[in-house]
This record gives C-alpha cells, sequence and structure tokens, in this order.
C-alpha cells in the first residue's frame, strides 16, 4: 500500500524537481538569485505560522475545486468546469442566504441553507455535463468548459441586474451578507472553516473512491465503461453520481467564498479557484487523498507570489510562469509513469505494481 | 539549572532587554516602509501605471522604502498581499489601488492592523468604518472635458467613439463630460459608445475601436484600465485620439492630441510626508484640478495656438473653483430633462456621483 503510493507519487516528485531547475534557470535569465527566490517562496508559503495561515486559506477552495476533476475521473470523464459550479454555488449561496437571513433564522440553519444550495446547484451543472455525455454522447470536457464560460456570464447578469444591489454604484454586487451569517475562522487562527469542509471532502472521497463497494464500481466504469455495463453496473447512475458530487465540491467551494470571504456576490466571484482545480487535480494524479499535499503547495506558491515581486523587483508573471513550467513537467511526467518504480533496494517484496488509480 | 526565583538582578537585566529589543526594533523600522498593490500590470499604460509612477515618487524620498506587488486580484488575494506586507516587510502604509479591494479585505485588515494606515483608491469611506482607512478619488472628468475642447476643436467628422468598460457611475460621467465639453464647442458634435463589459478586455477592446472607426468617427477615447489597445489601434485607423489614466503619447505621437491623467506623483509624496510625520489626513478626500488630483497630457503638437488658450482658460477655471460641467438644462438621450435650467452641480455634488444616464448626443445605451 505505502510502496504502492510512493511509487505513484514517484513521477510528480520528479517532474516538481524539475520544475525547479527549470525556473531556477528562468530566474537567472530575469537577474535574480533563484537560491534568495526558493528561500523567499519558503518564506512566503510555510516559512511560518503566519505564512501558513495564507498558505492554508489559498488551499481551502482549490481542494474542493480540485475534486470536481479528480471524481469525475475515476469514471473516466474529464471535467474542467468547476469555475462554473463554483460562481453559480455562490451565487445561489447569497441569493437563499439573503432573504432566509432576513427572516431572522438561526445563523446555522442560513449556513446550511446557502451550504445546501452551493451544492445543489454546482452539483446540478455538473451532472448536466455527465448526463450530456452519458444520453447524447456530447463530450463532457467541451461542455464544462463552455458551461464555465456560460455560468459566469450568467452571474454577471444577475449580479448586475436582478440582483444587484442598487447601492453598489460602481461596482455591481449584491446586497452583503449580514456578519451573523459569515462563516467564522477556525479557532485561534485566520483561517476559514472551509479549510475544514475541504479536508473533509477529501478524505471522504478517497474513502469513497477506494473503500466502498460504489467506488470500486465506479473505478470498474472508469477502466472500461462497456465492461462496466456487461457486468451490470448501473453506469448512468454512477456517471450522473459522481458528476453530481464533483460539482457539489466545487458549489460548496463557491458558497464558502461568499459566506466565509467576499461577503456578497460580484464579478470577482470568479476568482480562477476552479481552474486552478485542474492543475492540482492532475498534480495529485487525480487521487482525493494527493490531492491535500497538492493543495498545500499550490496555496504555497500563490501565498509567497507577492514576497518575488516585492524584494527582488521580479515582473508579476513570474509565478505564472512557475506554474505553467509546472504544469508542463507534469504532463510529460505521465509518460514515465509505469517505467520508473523504487530503486530496487527499498522493493523488498513487491509484485509488478500497478499504479494506484489505473 | 534554571532560578525561578525573580532577583532584582534579573528583574534589572530583563528591563534593559526589554529596552534594547524596543530600541533594535525602532531602529529596523526606521526606513518607513509603503506598500503599493496593484490590480494589474504597472505598465499597462493606464490605470496601475499611473498608480506606480506616484510609487516610484515615493520611492524617492529620504527615509522610505517601498514595495510593491501587481496583479493582485479582488480576492482574498489582496488580503493576503495587504498581511503580507505588514508582517514580512513591515509596512506601516499600504496604497490598495483597485477599488474592489476596500470592501471587505481594506476594511478588515484596518480593524486587524490599527496601526497601519491605509490609503485605497475609490473614494469609499463613509461614517462608520475604521478611522485608519482612507479612500481618495478624483474628479477625473474635469481633464476629461478639457480633452473634449480639443477633441471638438480638431474633429473634421463631428463624430467622436468612446470605447467604455462598464455603465456605471465613473464611466458615464466621464463620456458626459467629454460629450458636453464637445458640444460647447459645436453643438453638433455626438459620441457613440461602445461598453466592453469589462474593465481589461484588450481583444474586445480592439474591435469596439474598429467598429467606431468603421462608424465615421475621427476621434477615440476610452474609459477601460489599459487604454493601450484603444490608442494603438485607433492609431493605426488614422484617427485622433485622446488619453486616459496616464500619457499615452509615446503610443499614438502623431494623433495624441491630450489626455486626462492622474496626478499621483504630485499627491502621494504629499500624503505619505505628512501621514509619515505623524498628521491625521481626512478618511475622505476628493479633489480635481484644484487640489492637484488630475492633469491634462501635453498637447500635441497639432494642436493650433487658440485652441489651446482656450483649453487652458477652462482648466484655469476649474483651478479656481468657478466652473461646473454639468448645469442645467441637461437632457439625457432618451429626451428626459435630468439637469433642470438654473441649476450648476459642482464637481464635490454628490449627486453626480450616482449618474445612471447619457446625455443627449451620445448614442449609447446605460444597460
Amino acid at each position: 500500500m505505502f510502496e504502492r503510493a510512493v511509487t505513484a507519487a514517484l513521477a510528480p516528485l520528479l517532474a516538481v524537481l524539475a520544475s525547479m531547475v527549470l525556473f531556477a534557470a528562468f530566474l537567472l535569465a530575469a537577474g535574480a538569485d533563484p537560491f534568495q527566490a526558493y528561500g523567499l517562496i519558503w518564506l512566503g508559503a510555510w516559512g511560518s505560522w503566519f505564512s501558513w495561515q495564507n498558505t492554508l486559506v489559498r488551499a481551502a477552495p482549490i481542494l474542493l475545486t480540485g475534486l470536481c476533476m479528480a471524481l469525475p475521473a475515476q469514471i473516466g470523464l474529464v471535467v474542467i468546469g468547476a469555475e462554473g459550479a463554483f460562481v453559480l454555488g455562490g451565487l445561489a449561496a447569497v441569493g437563499v442566504g439573503l432573504p432566509l437571513a432576513g427572516l431572522g433564522l438561526p445563523p446555522l440553519l442560513v449556513q446550511v441553507a446557502m451550504g445546501i444550495a452551493g451544492i445543489a446547484t454546482g452539483g446540478a451543472l455538473i451532472a448536466a455535463c455527465g448526463a450530456l455525455r452519458q444520453f447524447r454522447g456530447v463530450n463532457e470536457t467541451i461542455s464544462s468548459l463552455l458551461i464555465a464560460y456560460i455560468s459566469i456570464a450568467v452571474m454577471n447578469q444577475l449580479v448586475e441586474g436582478l440582483m444587484r444591489d442598487p447601492a453598489s454604484l460602481n461596482r455591481p454586487s449584491t446586497r452583503s451578507l449580514p456578519d451573523a451569517v459569515m462563516l467564522g475562522n477556525i479557532p485561534g487562527t485566520s483561517v476559514h472553516v472551509g479549510l475544514v469542509f475541504g479536508l473533509l471532502a477529501c478524505l471522504g472521497a478517497w474513502f469513497l473512491v477506494f473503500h466502498t463497494r460504489f467506488g470500486f464500481a465506479a473505478r470498474v466504469v472508469g477502466g472500461n465503461a462497456r465492461a462496466g455495463r456487461v457486468a451490470g453496473l448501473p453506469v448512468a447512475r454512477l456517471v450522473l453520481s459522481f458528476c453530481f458530487l464533483a460539482g457539489g465540491a466545487a458549489g460548496l467551494a463557491g458558497m464558502v467564498e461568499v459566506a466565509a470571504v467576499q461577503g456578497a456576490a460580484s464579478a470577482d466571484l470568479a476568482t480562477g479557484a476552479g481552474y486552478t482545480g485542474i492543475l492540482a487535480a492532475f498534480l495529485a494524479r487525480q487521487n482525493p487523498l494527493a490531492l491535500i499535499p497538492v493543495c498545500l503547495l499550490l496555496g504555497g506558491l500563490d501565498a509567497s507570489g507577492g514576497l518575488l515581486q516585492q524584494r527582488l523587483d521580479l515582473p508579476d508573471a513570474t509565478m505564472e510562469v512557475l506554474r505553467g513550467v509546472l504544469f508542463l513537467t507534469l504532463l510529460a511526467s505521465e509518460s514515465l509513469q509505469g517505467r520508473i518504480s523504487l530503486p530496487r533496494l527499498v522493493r523488498v517484496r513487491v509484485a509488478p505494481v500497478a499504479a494506484a488509480g489505473e | 539549572m534554571i532560578s525561578t526565583r525573580l532577583t532584582r538582578r534579573a528583574a534589572l537585566v530583563g528591563a534593559a532587554a526589554t529596552v534594547t529589543a524596543t530600541a533594535v526594533r525602532t531602529a529596523r523600522a526606521a526606513p518607513y516602509t509603503v506598500g503599493f498593490i496593484y490590480v494589474g500590470s504597472r505598465t499597462d499604460y493606464g490605470y496601475n501605471q499611473a498608480h506606480a509612477e506616484g510609487a516610484a515618487a515615493v520611492r524617492k524620498m529620504p527615509g522610505v522604502s517601498v514595495v510593491e506587488q501587481a496583479k493582485v486580484p479582488e480576492t482574498v488575494a489582496c488580503a493576503n498581499a495587504m498581511e503580507t506586507m505588514i508582517h514580512l516587510d513591515g509596512a506601516s502604509l499600504l496604497f490598495p489601488t483597485s477599488f474592489g479591494y476596500f470592501d471587505p479585505y481594506v476594511l478588515h485588515a484596518a480593524k486587524a492592523n490599527k496601526s497601519v494606515t491605509f490609503m485605497h483608491c475609490g473614494g469609499l469611506w463613509k461614517a462608520g468604518d475604521p478611522v485608519n482607512a482612507h479612500s481618495y478619488f478624483g474628479y477625473i472628468d474635469e481633464a476629461v472635458y478639457v480633452s473634449g475642447i480639443v477633441a471638438g476643436h480638431m474633429t473634421k467628422a463631428k463624430k467622436f467613439g468612446f470605447v467604455a468598460a462598464k455603465p456605471i457611475p465613473q464611466v458615464l460621467r466621464n463620456i458626459n463630460a467629454f460629450t458636453l465639453a464637445a458640444q460647447s464647442v459645436d453643438p453638433a458634435i455626438t459620441t457613440s459608445v461602445i461598453f466592453t463589459g469589462d474593465w481589461f478586455m484588450p481583444v474586445r477592446e480592439a474591435e469596439a475601436t474598429n467598429s467606431l472607426a468603421d462608424q465615421g468617427v475621427d476621434v477615440i477615447t476610452c474609459h477601460v484600465d489599459s487604454p493601450k489597445v484603444v490608442i494603438e489601434t485607433a492609431a493605426k485607423r488614422g484617427l485622433y485620439t485622446c488619453g486616459y489614466h496616464t500619457d499615452q503619447s509615446p503610443l499614438d505621437p502623431k494623433g495624441y492630441l491630450t489626455g486626462a491623467e492622474w496626478n499621483w506623483p504630485y499627491l502621494y509624496p504629499r500624503w505619505v510626508a505628512e501621514l509619515k510625520a505623524g498628521k491625521t489626513i481626512s478618511n475622505y478626500i476628493r479633489g480635481g484640478f484644484r487640489e492637484g488630483f488630475v492633469k491634462s497630457s501635453p498637447y500635441n503638437a497639432i494642436v493650433p495656438e487658440a485652441v489651446r488658450k482656450q483649453a487652458d482658460a477652462v482648466r484655469d477655471q476649474f483651478k479656481a473653483g468657478t466652473f461646473a460641467i454639468f448645469k442645467g438644462p441637461i437632457k439625457d438621450n432618451k429626451g428626459n430633462i435630468v439637469i433642470p435650467a438654473g441649476t450648476a452641480m459642482g464637481e464635490h455634488d454628490k449627486v453626480l456621483e450616482e449618474m445612471g444616464y447619457l446625455v443627449a448626443g451620445v448614442t449609447g445605451s446605460t444597460s
């Protein structure tokens, strides 16, 4: 088990190392000292409790949007529409939260209702992509990407029209949720509870995928949908359920974004967390548990990017370069998967290893 | 072995250590650190470059060090950037320069860091907000009005094109000021507006500019975060251009008539000096030509002397505080009277900040 995990992690780890070397070359070309730069990244991301909190806040939404890609991947679908589920989930949460809070219901009840609204909306959106795929043969990658664009447009339309707070003159947004119904921080930290949702969701998804019959069935379908159908598996139900859970995770992230961070929905709800989730899921090789360390890495890079600009006067695109390099080396490393394994010294009694999740 | 008994000697040593530590901290904090946060690129020939030019002026001040961070979206990234500047760079003054940073990010950070001063650009502060948060904005429509006068004299087609981001009060006010200025030169002049929908949409801005050029306008101006694409595209089409935010004349040396610019390099060092000296400044700060918030780009060589004189005269009236752009009767482009005859609204009039109409002579819709 452990060894299998290590073997599966080997290629991504090598990819991260390779991208660090490539990025160092880029830094040298930009006239910066790579060691100093990596020192700053460390300082800004994981160097102190203060930095850790920044990193955790950045990691929280990606944990959930990463699941939006990683879960459908188990049944062989490539869904990249997390941004749409995120945005509409957040908008639905505001849409439900404002009137309920206005009725003076207990905050916890309002929060639960907002969470359900976010999950249901995001879930329905991605489930629709799954249904289009399952019943109409529409490529789910394309449909989910396009549905994300449509979702953002719908959100902008509503925020600038029907749901607009008339007092938001120069920056159209909905009315703000009252402070009482906002999600708080984890006690003793400046990290909102969305992080807990993300961690629990990743753990839950991992358990579902690898330790339940339902998850096993899904992986069988992911390996070969026709074989799954022949074996009598309810393929359509599996596809729709996994897509719903995936979208629900991203929708919940959207709810957290409005209920813990922004307080209202505006054009800024499209934070890009949904797209970062794609990168996270790829880095984690679609494993929900591996999403956790990956999101700590990506969150840390996000949190520390500013220091590179502030201290080294590097251009603002520097961190985007690192991300791009990371993504490319990762895609390239896929070809190494299965060809490299732990040195023989460490391999004690392992039969030929099938990489996890394949 | 460690003694837990508090002796007089230990107390003295402890006190000395505390004093030294304080002294060291003060000594290390000696350069007054000012942080600037931008929503876009520092070299966008626009909104963010204007602020970065202000930051560059602050950087030249003795005893002041500047940290900058660009392309910070109006999300938790902004909170992150401010906290990092405060805790890791020791900043005591921050300039979060984008409108959407204020609520909730600046408000939260100001509550959590009471010893830090926040100077936010957008003019959003209201009573009840933290007193260490300030929000300023300028009446740049005054400078747009001056551009409109110059353009009104130079146009032959009598048709202007305006590429705008969103139909919000700040933008509508500029479109209206530009048009009213031109109509004060020749009442037949009209303006066609295209809204792109967002602040930074280079592709749509280029399409809009070309579309306006195809409609036969001969002067183009804009209100988007980065006017670079608009000015360059208009220059290629051989049109006159008027700039916005900062000086875009290098992009269009031939046709760039003048432009409405922010004057942050003038104001920022003054504010920093006052705050550094411990003076209090207002939380709600506004101003136009008179207060040094805005200026006009140098006139192009092709602008005749008579036109320059007329534009300068209007600018001088703004400086003296004797000129009102929005002076009734003004009709909107649907025929309704929006400012009745006999009413002159000064720049500080808050009613103007809720402007929801386009004046007669503007082709375009606010929704």
